[in-house]
């Protein structure tokens, strides 16, 4: 049963997952390619909703991960992903690859 | 090699903290062990499933697929410890009494144990498919000999079980008496963490996002990145920039498990035992 509920709750959860898709605003495009990140510092407006559209060129996967922005996602090897942000307070918010974490690392300022 | 030994570690210390306290609440219960290492295997075949499904998955529901995947994850791993803590609480009383009369092993029946099996079966599930996706890719790429992978991934194992046997050996330090209280206190925050690292990932997916923005940062302070901010993070949930939903369902979390532990305690004085 509760098995059910929580099935249930998923489903309910993907249908409002589409109604947001189809407002998205900003998206801002990141490259990862040889463990770096390229643009490795991103200017975003502040108190508004963005997309990052993060591609993985490297052949391995990698770990997009921001404690400040409280997201963790991993990419594989040429794919991409899409990762919802904000709206930010204005500020900085550094992030990194967490699987090769002493090149990849990056920062957005919202402002 | 390094890089391989921290992320294998961090990923197995969660796991081992989770199995660490899992084990020390069912010590008393018989064939507890079967079913934790049932659990343990299971969780391992699933994450080299979910490993390699891990690009269908993060494309499905609209590129969101593999945060609800985690929130749902987690969600069934706090039904499930709050079932269990709410059940051992209307038994707690018979279940003293046995061991009273047998000595130590109790067998209340396998109900309690195979909901504790999904727990850890969960747990390990979730840490271990980024460890095979990790451990994948520095393979496959070559940019590390595959010797120096492998000799960093058994270290970053062996440190990350060794703590989990670390909490596991001091539970087992603490009174007999003491134990039950505390694991039941171990367990519920245990699910109040995970429920608020729930919401974090229904916000990630982006629905739900009310109150989502953080209510206070104490990341100077203790960094949830940070080793010890890391093992707060598993055991009692700490996060250093929560929003007010996180603690809300921190919050929601406790009180209903508190709650209805209280009522089965109660209920479970009558004469008849409501499973």
């Amino acid at each position: 049963m509760r098995f059910m509920s929580v099935a249930a709750a998923v489903f309910a959860l993907v249908g409002l997952t589409q109604v947001a898709a189809a407002a998205e605003a900003g998206v801002f495009e990141i490259v990862i390619k040889d463990h770096r990140f390229s643009p490795d510092r991103i200017e975003v407006p502040a108190g508004q909703k963005l997309t990052l559209l993060v591609k993985n060129q490297d052949s391995s996967a990698e770990e997009f991960e921001s404690h400040a922005l409280k997201r963790e996602k991993v990419i594989k090897g040429g794919q991409e992903a899409r990762i919802n942000i904000g709206p930010l307070s204005a500020g900085e918010y550094t992030f990194v690859g967490e699987y090769h974490e002493s090149t990849a690392k990056g920062v957005i300022v919202a402002k | 090699m390094l890089a391989a030994a921290i992320i294998v570690f961090r990923e197995v210390l969660e796991a081992a903290l989770v199995i660490g306290i899992v084990l020390a609440a069912t010590r008393t219960l018989q064939n507890s062990r079967r079913w934790i290492s049932g659990g343990i295997l299971a969780g391992l075949v699933g994450s080299a499933l979910v490993a390699l499904s891990a690009d269908v998955l993060s494309e499905a529901l609209s590129g969101m697929g593999q945060e609800l995947f985690n929130a749902g994850v987690l969600l069934v791993a706090v039904v499930m410890l709050g079932w269990h803590t709410v059940w051992m609480s209307g038994h707690g009383r018979e279940m003293a009494q046995e061991m009273k009369r047998l000595g130590h092993a109790v067998s209340a029946g396998s109900r309690p144990l195979s909901v504790l099996a999904v727990v850890v079966g969960v747990a390990v599930l979730r840490e271990g498919a980024e460890t095979v996706l990790f451990v994948f890719g520095v393979s496959a790429s070559g940019e590390e000999g595959t010797v120096a992978t492998a000799l960093g991934c058994a270290v970053g194992f062996a440190a990350g079980a060794a703590m989990g046997g670390l909490l596991y050996a001091g539970l087992l330090a603490v009174p007999t008496r003491h134990l039950f209280s505390v694991t039941t206190w171990l367990v519920t925050l245990l699910a109040a963490g995970m429920a608020a690292q729930a919401v974090a990932f229904l916000a990630a997916a982006g629905v739900w996002d009310i109150a989502s923005q953080p209510v206070w940062d104490s990341s100077w302070l203790l960094a949830d990145s940070s080793l010890p901010g890391r093992v707060l993070h598993t055991l009692v949930g700490y996060v250093d920039r929560p929003s007010l939903s996180q603690l809300g369902a921190y919050g929601a979390t406790i009180l209903a498990i508190t709650g209805l532990t209280r009522r089965m305690a109660s209920e479970s004085k009558g004469p008849e035992v409501v499973v």
